[in-house]
């Protein structure tokens, strides 16, 4: 529209001008797309509690492919999902649940993935023990009741993959020095962060958090390997154990690690509660008595 | 506010239906389809599921958004089955019945601005920004490469289109100030400014509609009695001059600009007659047989 025919007399000018508003828009529009694209990599940041369904890409790849179109929503039974409104801190339009108000049922047709016209709910995912959702995380130690030594169990009881994804591990409760703790630990393998659990935390706030894997999962370095998994693997240990050399532990002077076995050492007190050890069997403290000093 | 309104004469010699008839078709069309989208969520009856980006209607028919989908290719994904035959339909249709026909027969934001035009007129206000209309063309590359750049529906992140249909049937939120914007913009600011200069989605349906076939025509343009109506109540009335003043340069009466809503608000206000919906290839460059 800004230009006129070339060959005018005028094209010069025409063409200047033509640059000129060239410019202006690529300058005004840019303004625009970088305020946008800034705005874009707020949106990646999913806020931690907010959770996608089951078989979401992960979040790079989500915003992308979802086409905001709300079908998931419609078609999950029990009205778990939402697609972000404008005010929310999840990309506006896209679906998510947060697992503290209502967890995922885990249908066993994942309707949720059916519905999706797009690849943003991964059409793979079949069987729903296998989703991702999350990662459930007993984050706080301090108020767990487990942890404080009572049998509440709620998040172990409600949980669909019971005895897999969260299993109930036997402590012994050194505090009373006479009871057991069962401390309610959760196995990342199994875990599909329906977040049934979270819900279901008596707790004012949940002590037991679904958070995205990304932080929920430590990752060790890639060149570690697992010794007692190797020899497993290999069905003998990978060392000759006759050549170990065993230097001495290193311990603050005059320390001494009752049970410790350390022969290199000298500081170690004769082994004890073993077979074969001099002090034989440690006698169990009466109940009530010794445990601290 | 100047002594007659636009459409009066055609009010007059035509009567009050037939001066409105597209209009009024127009809201017709535009709250049938937001009916069927909300007779779901308010009443529970399911006919159409989804909301205009990506559409269910009655588990048989997929209806997709082009522009969206277009934007999610630039991120690397392509949609699933459903999703690519619902955006092979409204291709298809859209570019058969003009582009923009999205615009103001389905866009619920047309609403929001035709108001803001009707008000701006029932008020006078004169001054309007000025801005290429060009801009939206732009602005539509911009979120075409800043969705490859991000790997996000860049658009998508506050499209008052979406935002507004969206919201209506999943709950509108705070999207309700987006829409107040552009309700004011166009208002106070720039005279048919969202639709008509900024919004990409138009401009999309515009080239997608490029060559689409039915069009509006002056094929009696030779009756024009420059009563200036059409023009007035044109949201795009740049469009209109090649077609209707065309004759002496030999240029045929119909409408081929690709940013024309074929809102056929034109035919409704002309008293004397001279637009109708037609198709591209009846444009004969001269129509001055008639009469």
């Amino acid at each position: 529209m800004a230009t006129t025919n070339s060959k005018s007399p005028k094209s010069g000018a025409a063409r200047r001008q033509f640059i000129f508003d060239a410019a202006k828009m690529a300058c005004g529009v840019g303004m625009l797309g970088l305020g946008l694209g800034l705005y874009a990599k707020q949106a990646k940041a999913l806020p931690p509690l907010a959770l996608r369904p089951p078989g979401a890409l992960p979040e790079n790849d989500f915003l992308g492919a979802c086409i905001r179109c709300g079908l998931c929503v419609r078609d999950c039974p029990y009205n778990i999902l939402e697609l972000a409104k404008p005010e929310t801190p999840v990309a506006t339009g896209t679906p998510y649940f947060t697992a503290r108000n209502l967890p995922c049922e885990m249908c066993e047709d994942i309707p949720c993935v059916k519905a999706c016209p797009t690849t943003a709910l991964d059409h793979q995912l079949t069987d729903i023990n296998k989703a991702k959702m999350g990662l459930a995380v007993l984050i706080d130690h301090e108020t767990c009741l487990n942890f404080l030594g009572l049998r509440c169990d709620v998040c172990y009881r409600v949980c669909p993959v019971i005895d897999k994804a969260i299993t109930l591990e036997m402590v012994p409760n050194q505090r009373t020095g006479r009871h057991a703790m069962f401390l309610p630990t959760v196995h990342s393998e199994h875990c599909t962060g329906c977040g049934k659990c979270e819900k279901s935390c008596v707790l004012e706030e949940a002590a037991i958090r679904v958070l995205p894997p990304k932080l929920a999962k430590g990752e060790l370095g890639h060149h570690y390997r697992v010794g007692w998994e190797e020899q497993k693997k290999a069905g003998h240990s990978l060392m000759d154990e006759s050549k170990m050399i065993d230097l001495p532990d290193r311990l603050p002077e005059g320390a001494m690690l009752p049970g410790h076995y350390d022969p290199a050492s000298g500081h170690t007190e004769p082994m004890r509660g073993m077979a074969g050890s001099e002090a034989g069997i440690i006698p169990s403290l009466p109940p009530g008595l010794g445990g601290k000093p | 506010m100047s002594g007659k309104r636009i459409g009066a004469e055609a009010v007059a010699t035509k009567g009050w239906l037939r001066a409105n008839k597209w209009l009024l078709l127009r809201r017709l069309s535009q709250f049938g389809i937001l009916t069927l989208f909300l007779l779901g969520p308010l009443a529970g009856i399911w006919i159409v599921k989804g909301n205009l980006n990506y559409s269910y209607t009655l588990d048989f028919l997929p209806l997709a958004d082009p522009y969206v989908a277009l934007q999610s290719a630039m991120t690397g994904h392509l949609p699933e089955k459903l999703g690519l035959i619902g955006l092979a339909i409204a291709l298809v249709f859209y570019f058969l019945v003009g582009g923009r026909v999205y615009c103001s027969w389905v866009c619920p934001v047309n609403l929001v601005t035709d108001s803001a035009g009707w008000l701006r007129d029932r008020m006078g206000i004169k001054g309007s920004v000025h801005l290429s209309r060009n801009t939206r063309y732009w602005i539509l590359g911009m979120t075409l490469v800043g969705s490859a750049g991000t790997g996000v529906v860049l658009w998508e992140l506050i499209n008052p289109v979406s935002m507004l249909h969206r919201g209506l049937i999943f709950g509108l939120g705070a999207a309700w100030t987006v829409v107040v914007a552009v309700f004011f913009f166009d208002l106070f600011v720039m005279s048919r400014g969202w639709c008509g200069h900024l919004c990409p989605v138009g401009a999309f349906y515009s080239l997608l509609g490029r060559w689409s076939p039915v069009r509006v025509a002056a094929p009696q343009r030779a009756a024009c009695n420059d009563c200036m109506d059409c023009f007035e109540v044109c949201p795009e009335p740049q469009v209109i001059r090649p077609a209707l003043k065309g004759e002496a340069k030999g240029v045929g009466p119909v409408i081929l600009s690709p940013n024309c809503t074929n809102c056929g608000r034109c035919i409704d206000v002309c008293s004397k007659e001279v637009f109708s919906f037609g198709l591209r290839f009846n444009n004969p460059a001269s129509t001055a047989k008639v009469e």
